[in-house]
């Protein structure tokens, strides 16, 4: 049995003596005996090596893709050797929530440069330390821009399922009304959006890139909205915002989005990071842990929680959140990633990401897989699929590579700069054989 | 300590990637950014440097004492985090199809099964990210049953004490309930006749912390989750701390219908300086049906992610949770078993009861009851006779290289610290806490300015919080 209890039968000895008892028993007195657990009905305790062959043999039931062309939420990226080593540095690991400035400088400073990054990427005035995860960081949105005139939520039927569900549950929960916003080829219907608005809207998500890869036109959208007095959250990918046209300049008073691309691995869905950054205006809104630039005693620039009045320890009930423990070392591996990478290497890895996807798809379309939709896409995008979807995936699969995901009316796949032209040659192959088949 | 942008220099950096293999394509102007990211410009070894800058002035379990209260900073083994990182579970794809990550998803119903038994629940949900999160979803459950059963207008309000945490009645409002706060009696329990008067036909349940915030297990538990059911509400087990009572009793038992736990506590899973966490929730079987989408299933002789759950609350996060921390809590679970677990929690109480009697002298323990894992002492008198504050006494310890226990917390004491020593610590490093403690006592009688402005010896001393919340600067202003 492993333990990591440095006391002995001598010191417990010691120390029951030294608060007057004689048998451990005596300090759980309080409990009503009756309710005494008796022996649990687990296994016994296990040494080291056990313990790691017992993981390694679920370990040896998985398949790790080598090639993968899915995303849908979840995207495979080159992560560069400092990231890991940083993000492992064993106090970043082990350190509670920076409650005590003095000692904890490395953390808050590091949360600190964290959301000045956020604010880099997405153009935003304010960011806060993170929140679960990108579909969470959504449903947080919500609720800042929910007033008690304005309780409804417009959602993008465009956007990632998971996210629309998880929008859902947080306005169950509070009673607000969840409106979709319908589709018409591969982005949301203006004029469904139009129609939707009105004086008991509190606001409308959108996701860009979309959940099939397509790009919204989220400044017409942001206009629509702010003329109905509506905020506009946008939902984005970081590693697109390499590349593309911001929250900010889209108008958006909040954005949002899963940092799992900047240096996490795939993980089978988590530890992510959700990240969220608004407008100066709806700052004191925004849920969860805030850095902030101070001075200490001596006059020395430090850093500290900071907006606390917002949180759930000082407001309890009349929080507008309840979160707590966030995503910490999930935000330090994404400023270490976006330092590694820099403004020219983030710019690198989306035009890739990019070209890539462009590539695909033009090949795809010669092998008779046409995309769905028009307009313009980032690293995802929906082609038809004629053949049987399962057959195909089977047929990738043998060759180790995890193809698009099968969806409504075809695949969704995905490209980023992992995926070598001969990959992509590969599949579109393989497409094209089985298409033939 | 140099902000990372301000190492940063025009035309440094790494060089990750290869040149791109397909022709380059550019969206059209409309659809881009119009000015690049202001992101450091720096090489790897100043990335290196930076962070081990970083890191020096951080403070972690390695680093020492760490008795924040509530918080359980027991070691943190590294097997788990190295089964974590194993590519076959670190590289999978959440939409892998399921024949391809068997290993993975048995991951989760193993976990699921250990900590059903030390729970004594039926079944358990991995998706919340934290406790706060567990706390809402568990709620959620707990308005969906009640509205299942058409008393879902009814039942309105939710019963917390007052020596709970902020995040239940922050997740309790988030589901649209009205807190109802009960009293604590004078021994530190929730006042029996408080919650009889309280519970009613509009009660959807209780939340309770237990052990308590104050560190003490709630005597009269029984008949406190009967009056709850009685009058037809659910309880609710906030297990934030069940590090005291792991093995020796279990919330299911006991009257509790859900449960959060907190893996980053009692589970061992590192804090990783606030997170990532996770808050698994662990349900009897009439809530199961409630449940966040997906939980996992058999299905003929393999396992599956089964959406198949109709009066399902939904989803609260993407995907199945935080999967690499519910796999370090399993690591963890295995190595300590049936005999581990238990005296986890008998060294933590041990731990516990001896710190505080050896700090009974120079302070006073809010309620004199034997403690569990924890204990709050009121530091009011000393405020009195001195002016030396909870505060000052917690900024003294970082003098010692003790990182303070929690202040202020629960609100019901006053001058409160809260000190969790957890099981991991030797009966020495006890000793020589207790030793510092005496010595600052000692202090604030003869020399009271001396805390007053203590810290002496950290990189910073007393931030300015009050300016830094009236001037909020939250990034850093590349203009300056
Ligand atoms: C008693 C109690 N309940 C709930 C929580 C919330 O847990 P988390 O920070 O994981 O959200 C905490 C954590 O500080 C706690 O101490």
């Amino acid at each position: 049995m492993g333990s990591y209890i440095p006391s002995t039968p001598a010191s417990r000895q010691q120390m029951l003596n030294a608060i007057g008892m004689q048998h451990a028993e005596e300090l759980f007195a309080d409990i009503p005996n009756e309710m005494l657990a008796g022996e649990l009905a687990i296994p016994p305790g296990k040494s080291e090596l056990e313990v790691r062959r017992i993981l390694q043999g679920m370990e040896a039931q998985n398949t790790v893709f080598p090639t993968i062309f899915r995303g849908a939420g979840a995207y495979r990226h080159y992560i560069p050797s400092i990231v890991k080593q940083v993000a492992s540095k064993e106090t970043f690991v082990t350190a509670y929530t920076p409650y005590q400035a003095e000692v904890s400088q490395g953390t808050l400073q590091m949360i600190f440069e964290y959301q000045t990054e956020i604010c880099e990427l997405t153009g935003m005035d304010v960011a806060n330390a993170s929140v679960y995860d990108g579909a969470s960081a959504a449903a947080e949105a919500t609720i800042m821009c929910r007033e008690r005139a304005r309780q409804t939520v417009l959602v993008a039927a465009t956007a990632h399922s998971d996210t629309i569900d998880t929008i859902q549950t947080y306005s169950d929960s509070a009673g607000a009304p969840v409106v979709p916003i319908a589709a018409e080829n591969g982005v949301i219907n203006m004029q469904a959006l139009k129609e939707a608005l009105g004086p008991e809207v509190a606001c409308l998500y959108l996701q860009s890139p979309n959940y099939f890869g397509q790009l919204e036109d989220a400044k017409a959208a942001a206009e629509l909205c702010h003329a109905a007095g509506v905020k506009l959250i946008y939902g984005c990918n970081p590693i697109a915002l390499g590349l593309l046209q911001t929250p900010a300049e889209a108008g958006a008073d909040i954005a949002v989005g899963e940092g799992q691309p900047l240096g996490m691995p795939l993980s089978f869905g988590g530890p992510y990071l959700g990240f969220m950054a608004s407008t100066k205006a709806m700052m004191r809104r925004l849920p969860g842990r805030i850095a902030g630039e101070t001075t200490d005693a001596d006059g020395k620039r430090c850093y500290v929680l900071t907006l606390q009045a917002r949180e759930q320890h000082i407001r309890r009930e009349k929080a507008l959140s309840s979160v707590c423990t966030n995503q910490a070392l999930c935000a330090l591996t994404a400023t270490v990633y976006l330092a590694a990478l820099g403004p020219a290497g983030l710019q690198q890895v989306a035009s890739q990401c990019y070209s890539k996807a462009h590539y695909m798809a033009a090949e795809l379309e010669k092998a008779g897989f046409a995309r769905r939709y028009k307009g313009e896409f980032f690293h995802e995008f929906v082609t038809e699929c004629p053949v049987e979807p399962q057959k195909l995936l089977t047929a990738l699969e043998a060759k180790g590579i995890l193809g698009g995901l099968a969806v409504e009316g075809g695949i969704l796949w995905c490209c980023t700069e992992l995926n070598t032209k001969e990959e992509i040659d590969t599949v579109v192959q393989i497409c094209k054989r089985e298409a033939q088949a | 300590m140099k902000l990372i942008f301000e190492r940063s220099r025009p035309g440094h950096g790494c060089d990750m990637l290869p040149a791109n293999d397909v022709p380059t394509l550019q969206p059209a102007a409309e659809y881009t950014r119009q000015t690049a990211p202001n992101l450091p410009e720096i090489t790897e070894g100043e990335i290196s440097r930076h962070y081990s800058e970083l890191e020096r002035n951080s403070r972690g379990v390695n680093n020492g004492f760490y008795p924040l209260g509530s918080c359980t900073m027991k070691y943190n083994p590294k097997i788990n985090d190295e089964m974590a990182a194993l590519p076959g579970f670190a590289e999978l794809h959440p939409l892998q199809p399921p024949h391809t990550v068997q290993g993975a998803l048995q991951v989760m119903q193993m976990a699921e099964e250990l900590l059903d038994e030390i729970t004594g629940m039926d079944c358990m949900t991995f998706q919340p990210a934290a406790g706060a999160h567990g706390e809402y979803t568990g709620i959620a459950m707990i308005k969906a049953y009640h509205k299942k059963r058409g008393e879902g207008k009814t039942r309105t309000k939710m019963l917390v004490p007052d020596a709970a945490h902020g995040t239940n009645p922050a997740s309790a409002a988030m589901n649209g309930y009205t807190v109802v706060t009960i009293p604590s009696a004078p021994d530190g329990g929730v006042d029996v006749e408080a919650l009889r008067a309280a519970a009613g036909a509009d009660t959807a349940g209780l939340m309770l912390t237990n052990p308590n915030t104050l560190g003490l297990f709630e005597k009269n538990i029984c008949e406190i989750t009967q009056i709850v059911h009685d009058a037809g509400g659910l309880n609710y087990y906030d297990g934030a701390n069940l590090n005291a009572i792991m093995g020796i009793v279990r919330p299911g038992d006991m009257g509790f219908d859900v449960i959060h736990l907190n893996l980053h506590k009692t589970f061992s899973t590192p804090h990783g300086g606030g997170g990532p966490g996770s808050g698994a929730v662990g349900c009897k079987t009439i809530l199961a049906p409630f449940l966040p989408r997906p939980v996992v299933a058999q299905e003929g002789g393999t396992l599956v992610l089964s959406n198949d759950i109709p009066d399902s609350i939904g989803k609260v996060r993407s995907f199945y949770g935080n999967f690499l921390i519910t796999l370090r809590a399993l690591c963890y679970v295995l190595t300590l078993g049936q005999q581990g677990i238990p005296a986890a929690a008998t060294g933590a109480v041990l731990n516990a009861n001896y710190l505080m009697r050896k700090l009974a002298t120079p302070a006073e323990i809010a309620y004199n009851r034997t403690c569990m894992h924890e204990f709050v002492l009121s530091m009011k008198t000393l405020k009195k006779e001195t002016g030396v504050s909870a505060l000052d006494l917690a900024k003294g310890l970082l003098d010692y290289g003790i990182h303070p226990p929690t202040m202020y917390f629960p609100l019901i004491v006053e001058e409160a610290l809260m000190f969790e020593p957890t099981e991991t610590e030797s009966i020495e490093t006890l000793a020589e806490a207790a030793e510092a403690f005496r010595a600052l006592v000692a202090l604030a009688h003869q020399n009271p300015e001396a805390l007053h402005s203590a810290p002496h010896s950290t990189p910073v001393r007393r931030p300015d919080e009050v300016g830094a919340a009236r001037n909020p600067v939250l990034k850093y202003d590349f203009a300056r």
